[in-house]
C-alpha cells in the first residue's frame, strides 16, 4: 500500500509539471502584462518594476526563476498586490474557501446518499419521484440563480442571514454560501446514489443475503450501500478538489474572501504569479484527492487490491 | 435498364433501430413537452423581439425601474411628476395643471417671455404627446399648454435604464440560445472529428492523442475560459466558438471509445469480409452508431454552454451592451433585488425553464437511443 501510494505522488511529478508549464506560457502569450493599467505607467518607473520582478529577462530564463521558487515553496510576489505574497494570499483565501466547499461537499454527502436510498428503496413511488425532481431542479437551475433568490428571501426579505461577507467566519456569515454550494453536488450525489443502490439491490449477494434471513437493515446497510458507495467515492475526490479551492460564483455572490476570486482577477490583471499559484494549488489538490479516492476504494471494495 | 416490376406482394416492413427509438421518444411525455416548449422559446425570441412595441435599446427616461404591468403607462401617480420634470427641464414656473377630457392642461409662467416652442420640452418627456399652446397672455409671461399621455405597455417592466424588460428578454434569449448552439457544434464537431480519428486509428497515435486530452483535463477549466476571452476580447462571436473548443473533451473521449467498440463488432468484420470499402462501412455501419451518444451529448451540452456564457457574463467577461443575454440580465437583477424583483425573477424564470427543457430532451433522448440504461 506505502509504496503504491509513492509510486502515484511521483508519476504525479510529470503531470504537476506538465500542467506548471502549459499554464505559464499560456499565461504569458496573452497580451498585456501586469504593469500595463490603462492610465499608463511613466515608461521609466514600468521598465524598473519589470526589472525588480525579472519581467524583463527572456522568458525561458523567467520559467527556469519561477520552477526553482516554486520547488522551494516559494509562489512569489503578487504584482497587483504588492504588500502580500502569493503564498499569504493562498493561505488565507484557502482557510476561507476549504471550509465553505467542505462543509457543502460534506453535507451534500451525508443528505445525498440518504436521499439516494430513500429513492432507491421506493424505486417509482412517490417519494422516488420527489427525490428525482429535486435532483432535476438541482442540477439544472445554475447557483447564480439560487445564490440571487437565496439572498432575495432570506437575507433581505426573512433577514434570518447576513446578504453577504465573510464576518469573521460566523455561523451565519456560512449558511448561505455552503447551501448555494451543495445543491447542485447534493442533486448529482443522490442522482448517482440512487441509481447505483438500484443496480446494488439486484445483486446476487443481495438475494443471498436476504434469502439467508438478515434483517433490512443489515442488508441495505452493510451490504448493498457498501458496494454503491463506489461511484459517489470516485465523484467525491474530484469535486472535493474543485469545491476546497474555491468557487468564482459563490464568492463572488457572497463576498466571501476565498480563492476563487483570486483566479479570475489574476488572470484579468495579469497577475502572473497569483494565477500560477492558483493553477498549482488547484492541481495538486486534484492529485491529491484522486489519490485519496484511489485508497478509499481498496478499503470498500475487498476486490480492489494494489499490491 | 428496364424496369423492374414492383412484387405484388409488399415486403414486411421492419422496424428500424431509428424507428423504434422514435417510438420511445414520442411516449416520453416529459421529453415531448420539453421539445415544443423549447420550439415555442425559440420562436418567441428570434420573432418576439419584432412585434413588441418597443426597441430593445430605446431609453424612456420617465419609466425607470417600473414594475410589470398589463395596463398601460402612466399610472395616475405618476403624472405630476413627469409635469415638474418637463417644467424644470424647461426651466420655467409651473402654476399648475390639470386633467381635463383625457388631455393634460400645463400652465406656466417665466419672468421672461416665453417661447412658444415650448411645447417642445414638454414632448421630449416619454409620458407626453402632441402637445399644442391652448392659450397666451398678452404679454407672453403665462401659457396654456394642452398635452395627450402617451400610452405605452410594460408588460415585464422596464429595468435601470428605462428600457422596455420584455424586448430585452427576448433578445437576450436570442444571444443565450445562439451561443449555446453555435458554442455546442463547435464542440461536437471538433470531438467527433479528434475522437474518430484517435479511435479508428488506434496504436501510437490513439495513445499521445488521448494524452493531450488527460493533460487539456487537468487544466482548470476556467482558466482556460478566461485566457481565451482575454485572447480574443470582447467580440462575442470568437469567444464562444473559443468556449466550444474547450468544451470538446468529454465529447472526444465519448467518441474515441464508441469508435474502438463499434471497430470491433461482428457487423463491421462481415461488412468487411464482404468487401465493403472502408467509406461504406464508416458511412453505413460506424456514422449511425455514433449518432446516438453524440446526439444525446449535445443535447446535455446546449445547456452546459448556456450556463458558462451566463456565468461569463455575470463576471463581466461575456456579452457586452447593449447587448444582452440572459446571464447578464440576471447579474444586473440581482444588483438591483430588493426594489426590482421583476428584474432577476424574468430573465431568470426564462433560463431555468429553458434549461429544464433542454435537459429533458437529453434524459429523453439517451433513454430512447440508448434503451438498456433505463
Amino acid at each position: 500500500m506505502l509504496r503504491y501510494v509513492l509510486r502515484r505522488l511521483l508519476t504525479a511529478i510529470p503531470t504537476l509539471f506538465v500542467i506548471v508549464t502549459l499554464a505559464f506560457f499560456l499565461m504569458r502569450v496573452a497580451p498585456g502584462g501586469p504593469f500595463n493599467q490603462e492610465k499608463g505607467l511613466n515608461p521609466v518607473i514600468k521598465a524598473n518594476l519589470e526589472r525588480v520582478f525579472h519581467l524583463d529577462e527572456p522568458l525561458w530564463k523567467q520559467f527556469l526563476f519561477y520552477l526553482q521558487n516554486l520547488l522551494r515553496g516559494d509562489f512569489g510576489p503578487s504584482y497587483n498586490l504588492p504588500d502580500f505574497t502569493v503564498g499569504e494570499m493562498l493561505y488565507d483565501g484557502l482557510k476561507v474557501s476549504a471550509q465553505i466547499g467542505g462543509y457543502a461537499l460534506l453535507l451534500a454527502l451525508i443528505f445525498g446518499t440518504a436521499l439516494g436510498v430513500v429513492a432507491a428503496l421506493n424505486q417509482n413511488r412517490g417519494s422516488d419521484y420527489a427525490v428525482v425532481a429535486l435532483a432535476t431542479a438541482g442540477s439544472t437551475i445554475p447557483t447564480f440563480v439560487i445564490a440571487p433568490l437565496f439572498q432575495l428571501f432570506f437575507a433581505l426579505t426573512l433577514h434570518w442571514f447576513p446578504v453577504g461577507g465573510w464576518g469573521g467566519g460566523a455561523f451565519v456569515n456560512k449558511v448561505g454560501p455552503v447551501l448555494t454550494l451543495m445543491l447542485p453536488q447534493l442533486a448529482i450525489v443522490a442522482r448517482l446514489m440512487r441509481g447505483s443502490m438500484i443496480e446494488s439491490l439486484h445483486a446476487h449477494h443481495i438475494r443471498t443475503a436476504r434469502a439467508l434471513g438478515l434483517s433490512d437493515f443489515a442488508v441495505v446497510v452493510k451490504h448493498a450501500m457498501r458496494g454503491a458507495m463506489l461511484p459517489i467515492v470516485s465523484y467525491a475526490g474530484p469535486a472535493a478538489a474543485a469545491l476546497m479551492t474555491g468557487s468564482v460564483i459563490v464568492e463572488t455572490i457572497f463576498q466571501i474572501p476565498g480563492i476563487g476570486r483570486y483566479f479570475v482577477d489574476g488572470a484579468l490583471n495579469r497577475d502572473y504569479t497569483l494565477v500560477m499559484g492558483t493553477v498549482v494549488l488547484i492541481a495538486i489538490f486534484t492529485v491529491l484527492f484522486n489519490l485519496i479516492v484511489d485508497i478509499l476504494y481498496a478499503v470498500i471494495d475487498p476486490r480492489v487490491r494494489y499490491d | 435498364m428496364t424496369d423492374v416490376p414492383m412484387s405484388p406482394v409488399p415486403a414486411e416492413k421492419g422496424r428500424s433501430l431509428w424507428a423504434d427509438a422514435w417510438a420511445r421518444l414520442k411516449a416520453n411525455r416529459a421529453a415531448l413537452w420539453s421539445a415544443w416548449y423549447l420550439v415555442f422559446m425559440a420562436l418567441l425570441c428570434v420573432f418576439g423581439p419584432w412585434f413588441t412595441p418597443h426597441q430593445f435599446t430605446t431609453i424612456y427616461q420617465d419609466y425607470n425601474r417600473v414594475p410589470p404591468s398589463f395596463s398601460a403607462y402612466p399610472k395616475p401617480g405618476m403624472i405630476d411628476l413627469a409635469v415638474r420634470d418637463a417644467v424644470q427641464r424647461a426651466r420655467v414656473q409651473l402654476a399648475g395643471w390639470e386633467e381635463k377630457d383625457g388631455k393634460i392642461l400645463i400652465t406656466i409662467t417665466s419672468a421672461k417671455p416665453i417661447d412658444e416652442r415650448m411645447t417642445r420640452y414638454i414632448d421630449r418627456s416619454s409620458v407626453f404627446e402632441e402637445t399644442q399652446v391652448v392659450q397666451k397672455s398678452a404679454d407672453s409671461l403665462k401659457l396654456v399648454m394642452s398635452t395627450s399621455l402617451e400610452k405605452q405597455y410594460f408588460f415585464f417592466g422596464t429595468d435601470n435604464s428605462g428600457r422596455d424588460m420584455l424586448t430585452r428578454t427576448l433578445m437576450a434569449g436570442r444571444v443565450s440560445l445562439a451561443i449555446g448552439l453555435l458554442a455546442g457544434l463547435v464542440a461536437v464537431v471538433i470531438g467527433v472529428l479528434y475522437g474518430a480519428s484517435a479511435g479508428f486509428i488506434g496504436g501510437k497515435t490513439d495513445e499521445v492523442m488521448m494524452r493531450i486530452v488527460d493533460i487539456l483535463y487537468a487544466l482548470p477549466f476556467i482558466f482556460f475560459v478566461i485566457m481565451l476571452v482575454v485572447f480574443f476580447g470582447r467580440n462575442f462571436v470568437l469567444m464562444f466558438l473559443a468556449v466550444g473548443a474547450v468544451l470538446w473533451l468529454d465529447m472526444a473521449r465519448i467518441v474515441r471509445g464508441q469508435a474502438l467498440s463499434i471497430k470491433r463488432q461482428e457487423y463491421v468484420q462481415a461488412a468487411e469480409a464482404l468487401g465493403v470499402n472502408h467509406w461504406g462501412i464508416l458511412i453505413r455501419h460506424i456514422v449511425p452508431n455514433l449518432l446516438g451518444p453524440v446526439v444525446i451529448y449535445m443535447t446535455l451540452l446546449v445547456p452546459q454552454v448556456i450556463i458558462l456564457e451566463s456565468f461569463l457574463s455575470y463576471l463581466g467577461l461575456g456579452v457586452q451592451e447593449p447587448m444582452s443575454s440572459w446571464g447578464v440580465m440576471i447579474s444586473q437583477g440581482a444588483k438591483n433585488m430588493p426594489s426590482a424583483n421583476w428584474l432577476i425573477a424574468i430573465p431568470s424564470f426564462f433560463l431555468t425553464t429553458t434549461l429544464f427543457a433542454l435537459n429533458f430532451i437529453g434524459d429523453g433522448l439517451r433513454d430512447a437511443l440508448d434503451p438498456k440504461d433505463r
